[in-house]
C-alpha cells in the first residue's frame, strides 16, 4: 500500500494524459472544445493534489521500490507544490491562442509534472536522472511550441542545446559516485564521501553545475532570460517555478544524504554562488525594458535568495528554504499568468505596455501590485515572511554578511518592480482612452487570479501551518538512515 | 478580559480600507463617508485608550497577546506605554483630519482613500505592537504605500522622483535595522520576538558579549545599536538621510503630507526609540555623542535650508527636518528631561506640521503656486487658515502658551544636563531662525496687498476643511495652556525608559 501512495500523483498524472490523449482527436477546433482540454488537465492536476494531499500523507521516511525513490514528507511537499503550480500553469495555457489549439501541450505539460515528482522523491540516481530527463524533454518542446514564432524556436533549441550539455556534465558527475562509491543509491553512499578530497570536490562540482543550469544559478543561468522570453507566457511562468522548485530538491537531498561531510567547506562557496546569483539577476534585472524578461532575471536573484537558506543548511535553513519556494511559487506563477493576460490583450511584453492598466482593469492592477510587492518582500504578501525566514536562518547559522548582502539586494528588487507598478498606477495610455481598451479577464481566470491573491496574502499572514508542514519536510530531510 | 481596544483600532482602518476597495469606483460619496466614519471611530477608540490609560501605575497596558506563530515565537502582541499612547491619538487626530482634508480628491478616490487606511493601519500598528517581528510587519506596511500615495496623486513635477527616492530610502532603513533585530533574536536565545522578554533577557546580561568583526572585538551592543537606531532614524529624518523628506513632502498630497510629516516620521523616532534605546540601552549610551552631534546638525541646518527656500511647502519641509532634530537630540541627551520633551514634541510637531500642511493645501488648491512671493493677502478671503499658520508658527517657534513650549524648553534643559552642554547653545539658534522664517512667511503670504491675478479667484473654505483646522489648533493651544493633559503620560513612559537605561 505504501508502495503504492508512494506513487499515486504520478500514477494518477499518467492516466490523465493518456486519456487526454484519447480524447483529443474526438474534439473539434472550436474554442468551447479548447477550453476543455484546459478544464480537463487543471481541474485533473488540483484534483491529483488534493488527492494526494489527503491520502498519500508520509509517516517516517521509507525507501520503496527497492530504494529507488524514498516517501516522506520533503518529497510530498513538494509534489503538492508541483502539482498546483502545474494546475495553474494548465489555466494560464487557455490565455494563449496557440498553446491551447493543440492539445499536445496539455499531455507534455502533464510529463513534465510526472517527472517533477520523481525528481522530488527519487533516492537512486538512475532514477533521478530519468526523472531529469523526462521533465525537461516536454520543457524543450514546450519553449518552442510556437512553431510560427522565430524567438520561440530559439527558445526551445537554446534550452535543448544548454539543456543536453548539462545533462551530461551531470551523467559524468553521476558516473564518477558511481565509480567511487560502487552504488547509484544516493542513501547508501554516504560512508564513501565521508571526507574532503579532491576528487570529491570534483565530482560535488559537476553534479552542483548540472543542478545550478537547472536553478539558473550565476553563472549557469545564461539561458533563463532568453527561452523564458520566447517560450509561451504561461509555459514561461512553469519553468520558472516549478522546474526550480524541482532542482531544489535534488540539491537539498544530494547535499544532505549523499555530501554530508563537504556541505560545510561547500557552503562557502555556495555562499559566493548566492551572492553573484542575487547580484547578477538584480543588476540586469534592473535595465529591462520587457517585463518578461525583468522577471526572468529576477527569477534568477531569487534563487539566490533561497540559495541563503541552503548555505545556513540548519533545521531552520531547511525550513526557510521549502517556506519560500512555495511563497515563490505563489507569487511568481501569479506575476506570469498577469502577463499572460495583458500579452494577449497588448500583444507586447514590454514595460510601456501596462501605462494605464490600473484604468484599464483595477482588479487585475490591485493582482499585479500584490504579485509584484510579494516579489520584492512587503507586507502581507508572502515574499516578506519567507526573505525574514531566510535571513534569520542566514544569521542563526552566524552568516551575517550574506544576510546583509541579501537584504540589500531586495532593495534593487524594490526599485524595478515599482518600475513596473508605476507604469501600471502612474503613467497613462498614449492617447489617455483608457476606457476604449479595456482588458478583459474571463471569469474563471479572474476568479484563479483573485484566489492566488489571496493564497499570498495567507501564505504572508497565516504562518503557522506552512511553517510545521516545511519543518516536517526538514526533518524527514535531515533524518539520516 | 477586556475588550481589545488596541486590535480593534489596528484593524478598523485596514478593514474600512478593504471595504472601500470592494465599491465601485463611482460610488465617490460612499467611500467618503466610509473613511470618515472609520477614522471616527479609530479617533474615539483611541481617545478612550488615552483618556483611560492610568498613567500614575506606567508601564505597559492595554495588553492583548495573541500566538501568531509558535515555532519562531512570534505573537501579535499589542501593548501601551506612555510614550506611545499620546501617538496613537496623533494617529487617529491626523487620520480623521485627513480624510476631511481629501474630501474633494476626485481622481480614483477608491484607491486614494483604500491606501491611506491601509497606511493608517500599519502606523497604529507599529505604536501599538510590543513584538519584534509585528513591529517590522507593521513599519513596511506604513511605509510602501506612501509610494503610490505620492506617486499618484502628487504634485506632477517632481512626484515620480520624490516617491521612489522615498521608499528606497525608508526600504534601505527598515532592512538594515531588520538584520540587527535578527541579530538580538538570536543572542538572546530566548527564541521569541517579544520586546517584553528581550528587554528583560537584555537587563539580564544577555547582550554583554562580544562580536568579532574584521578582527576585532566589539562589545554587542555597540556593534549593533548603529545599525538599528540609524535605520530607524533615517525615517525621523536624521542627517545627513534627511534628504528623503523635503522632497516627499512636496511632492505628496495634501492629506498624505499631513500623514507623512504628521505621524510617519515620528514612526522612525519612535521605532528608534523603542528598538534602538531600549533594547540596546548600553549602545545608545556610548553613541549618544554621536546622535547628538548629528541631531545638532538637524536641528541647525535644517532651519537654516528652511528659511531660504521660497516655496512655501519647502519651508514647511525643512522646518520639519530640523524640528525632528530636536526629537532625536531629545533621545540622545538619555536625560528625564530631554526624553520628555522629545516625547512631547512629537505630539506637537505631528499636530503642527498636520496643520502647516492643511493650510499650504487649502492655499495651493486656490492660488495655484507656493511660490511665496507671488502669494499675499490671503487672510482676507481665508481668515481661519491664516489664524491656523499663526498658531502654527507660534507653535513651531517654542512660544510659551503653546504646544511647542511645552516640548522644547525640556529638551535644552536636558542637552544642558549633559557634558555637551554647549549643544544646546548652538541649538538655541534654531529658535531665532526659526521665529525668523516662518514670521516672514506669515507676513507675505498672509499679509500685505494680494497679487492682481488672484484677487476674486480665492474662494473661501468649506465646512470639513474648518472642523479639521479648529480641531488641530485646539490641541496645540490646549496642550500649551494644560500641559497636565499630555506631560504626566510621557512621564511614565519616561521612567520606564530611565529604569531600563540604569538611571541615568
Amino acid at each position: 500500500m505504501t508502495t503504492f501512495l508512494a506513487i499515486l500523483p504520478e500514477s494518477i498524472l499518467l492516466l490523465l494524459a493518456v486519456l487526454l490523449l484519447c480524447i483529443d482527436p474526438f474534439l473539434k477546433k472550436q474554442q468551447s472544445q479548447r477550453a476543455f482540454l484546459g478544464w480537463y488537465t487543471g481541474g485533473g492536476l488540483l484534483l491529483a493534489a488534493i488527492l494526494t494531499a489527503i491520502f498519500a500523507r508520509p509517516a517516517d521516511p521509507v525507501l520503496v521500490f527497492g530504494s529507488m525513490l524514498r516517501y516522506d514528507w520533503l518529497g510530498y511537499i513538494f509534489k503538492l507544490v508541483v502539482l498546483v503550480a502545474a494546475g495553474i500553469t494548465a489555466f494560464f495555457f487557455m490565455e494563449s491562442e496557440t498553446v491551447q489549439s493543440r492539445g499536445e501541450s496539455y499531455v507534455l505539460l502533464l510529463a513534465s509534472s510526472i517527472g517533477m515528482c520523481l525528481m522530488v522523491t527519487s533516492a537512486d540516481l538512475i532514477v533521478l536522472y530519468l526523472a531529469i530527463e523526462t521533465t525537461s524533454i516536454p520543457l524543450y518542446v514546450l519553449a518552442g511550441f510556437l512553431k510560427a514564432d522565430d524567438r520561440s524556436n530559439e527558445a526551445g533549441f537554446k534550452y535543448l542545446l544548454y539543456g543536453a550539455l548539462t545533462s551530461a556534465v551531470l551523467l559524468y558527475g553521476f558516473s564518477l559516485i558511481y565509480g567511487f562509491s560502487g552504488t547509484t543509491s544516493i542513501y547508501q553512499m554516504t560512508g564513501f564521501f565521508a571526507s574532503v578530497n579532491l576528487a570529491v570536490l570534483g565530482i560535488a562540482f559537476l553534479v552542483l553545475a548540472g543542478l545550478a543550469f537547472k536553478i539558473a544559478l550565476f553563472p549557469f543561468h545564461f539561458w533563463a532570460p532568453d527561452v523564458y522570453e520566447g517560450a509561451p507566457t504561461p509555459v514561461a511562468g512553469f519553468l520558472s517555478t516549478a522546474s526550480k522548485v524541482a532542482g531544489f530538491a535534488v540539491l537539498l537531498r544530494l547535499l544532505t544524504a549523499a555530501f554530508p561531510a563537504i556541505s560545510q567547506d561547500w557552503s562557502l562557496i555556495l555562499a559566493i554562488l548566492a551572492t553573484l546569483t542575487m547580484t547578477v539577476g538584480n543588476l540586469i534585472a534592473l535595465t529591462q525594458k520587457s517585463v518578461k524578461r525583468l522577471l526572468a532575471y529576477s527569477s534568477i536573484a531569487h534563487a539566490g535568495y533561497v540559495l541563503i537558506g541552503v548555505v545556513a543548511f540548519t533545521r531552520l535553513g531547511v525550513i526557510s528554504v521549502i517556506y519560500y519556494l512555495m511563497a515563490y511559487v505563489l507569487t511568481n506563477l501569479t506575476a506570469f499568468g498577469i502577463l499572460a493576460i495583458v500579452g494577449r490583450v497588448t500583444g507586447s511584453d514590454e514595460i510601456g505596455a501596462y501605462n494605464g492598466l490600473s484604468r484599464r482593469n483595477p482588479g487585475l492592477a490591485l493582482a499585479a501590485l500584490a504579485a509584484f510587492l510579494s516579489l520584492a518582500g512587503m507586507p502581507p504578501f508572502a515574499g516578506f515572511v519567507a526573505k525574514v525566514f531566510v535571513f534569520t536562518a542566514a544569521i542563526e547559522a552566524g552568516w551575517v554578511w550574506l544576510a546583509v548582502v541579501g537584504v540589500l539586494n531586495s532593495i534593487f528588487g524594490l526599485y524595478y518592480y515599482l518600475n513596473v507598478l508605476k507604469a501600471i498606477y502612474l503613467y497613462r495610455m498614449e492617447n489617455q482612452d483608457e476606457d476604449q481598451h479595456p482588458v478583459p479577464v474571463s471569469r474563471p481566470l479572474a476568479v484563479l487570479v483573485g484566489i492566488l491573491a489571496g493564497g499570498m496574502i495567507l501564505f504572508g499572514v497565516v504562518l503557522a501551518p506552512w511553517f510545521s508542514m516545511a519543518g516536517n519536510a526538514a526533518s524527514a530531510l535531515l533524518t539520516s538512515f | 478580559m477586556h475588550f481589545p481596544f488596541l486590535s480593534v483600532i489596528v484593524f478598523t482602518p485596514l478593514a474600512a480600507g478593504l471595504l472601500i476597495l470592494l465599491y465601485r469606483p463611482d460610488q465617490k460619496k460612499a467611500i467618503r463617508y466610509t473613511a470618515l466614519a472609520a477614522g471616527l471611530l479609530a479617533l474615539a477608540l483611541s481617545a478612550w485608550v488615552y483618556f483611560a490609560y492610568d498613567k500614575s501605575a506606567g508601564g505597559y497596558q492595554f495588553l492583548e497577546k495573541y500566538t501568531w506563530m509558535e515555532q519562531l515565537g512570534i505573537s501579535l502582541y499589542f501593548g501601551v506605554d506612555g510614550m506611545s499612547v499620546p501617538l496613537v491619538l496623533l494617529t487617529g487626530v491626523v487620520m480623521v483630519t485627513g480624510v476631511m482634508i481629501s474630501w474633494g480628491i476626485e481622481d480614483r478616490p477608491r484607491e486614494f482613500f483604500a491606501f491611506l487606511f491601509i497606511l493608517a493601519s500599519g502606523v497604529f500598528g507599529v505604536f501599538a505592537s510590543l513584538d519584534l517581528f509585528m513591529l517590522f510587519f507593521f513599519y513596511e506596511i506604513a511605509v510602501f504605500p506612501m509610494y503610490l500615495l505620492i506617486a499618484i496623486w502628487g504634485w506632477i513635477k517632481t512626484r515620480e522622483y520624490a516617491a521612489m527616492k522615498l521608499t528606497l530610502y525608508l526600504f534601505v532603513g527598515s532592512v538594515i535595522s531588520l538584520i540587527g533585530a535578527l541579530a538580538m533574536y538570536w543572542q538572546t536565545g530566548l527564541r521569541t520576538f517579544d520586546m517584553l522578554a528581550i528587554s528583560q533577557a537584555q537587563q539580564a546580561g544577555a547582550f554583554d558579549g562580544m562580536v568579532r568583526i574584521f578582527g576585532a572585538s566589539v562589545p554587542f551592543q555597540v556593534f549593533w545599536f548603529l545599525p538599528v537606531f540609524m535605520g530607524f532614524a533615517i525615517l525621523g529624518g536624521i542627517f545627513p538621510f534627511h534628504n528623503w523628506s523635503p522632497d516627499g513632502h512636496v511632492a505628496a498630497p495634501t492629506a498624505v503630507s499631513m500623514f507623512h510629516a504628521g505621524v510617519l516620521m515620528k514612526l522612525g523616532a519612535f521605532a528608534a526609540l523603542r528598538v534602538g534605546i531600549m533594547l540596546l540601552p548600553e549602545g545608545a549610551k556610548f553613541w549618544s555623542p554621536l546622535v547628538m552631534g548629528l541631531a545638532l546638525v538637524n536641528i541647525v541646518y535644517g532651519a537654516f535650508i528652511a528659511s531660504v527656500q521660497t516655496d512655501f511647502k519647502y519651508v514647511i519641509g525643512f522646518s520639519s527636518v530640523s524640528h525632528m532634530g530636536l526629537v532625536t537630540m531629545g533621545f540622545a541627551t538619555l536625560t528625564p528631561d530631554g526624553l520628555l520633551g522629545a516625547g512631547m514634541q512629537m505630539f506637537s510637531h505631528g499636530v503642527m506640521t498636520a496643520l502647516f500642511f492643511a493650510a499650504v493645501g487649502m492655499v495651493y488648491d486656490r492660488a495655484h503656486t507656493r511660490d511665496i512671493p507671488s502669494l499675499g493677502g490671503m487672510i482676507k478671503p481665508l481668515p481661519l487658515v491664516g489664524l491656523g499658520v499663526i498658531v502654527g508658527s507660534l507653535v513651531s517657534m517654542g512660544m510659551p502658551g503653546f504646544s511647542g513650549f511645552i516640548a522644547e524648553f525640556p529638551i535644552f534643559r536636558g542637552i544642558w544636563a549633559t557634558p555637551r552642554w554647549w549643544m544646546a547653545i548652538l541649538a538655541a539658534i534654531s529658535i531665532v531662525v526659526t521665529a525668523s522664517y516662518v514670521l516672514l512667511v506669515v507676513r507675505k503670504v498672509f499679509f500685505g496687498k494680494m497679487p492682481a491675478e488672484l484677487e476674486g479667484h480665492i474662494h473661501p473654505i468649506n465646512t470639513l476643511d474648518k472642523i479639521a483646522l479648529i480641531l488641530l489648533m485646539l490641541l496645540m493651544i490646549g496642550i500649551g495652556v494644560f500641559p497636565s493633559l499630555m506631560v504626566p503620560w510621557i512621564d511614565s513612559g519616561v521612567r520606564q525608559i530611565l529604569s531600563l537605561l540604569g538611571g541615568v
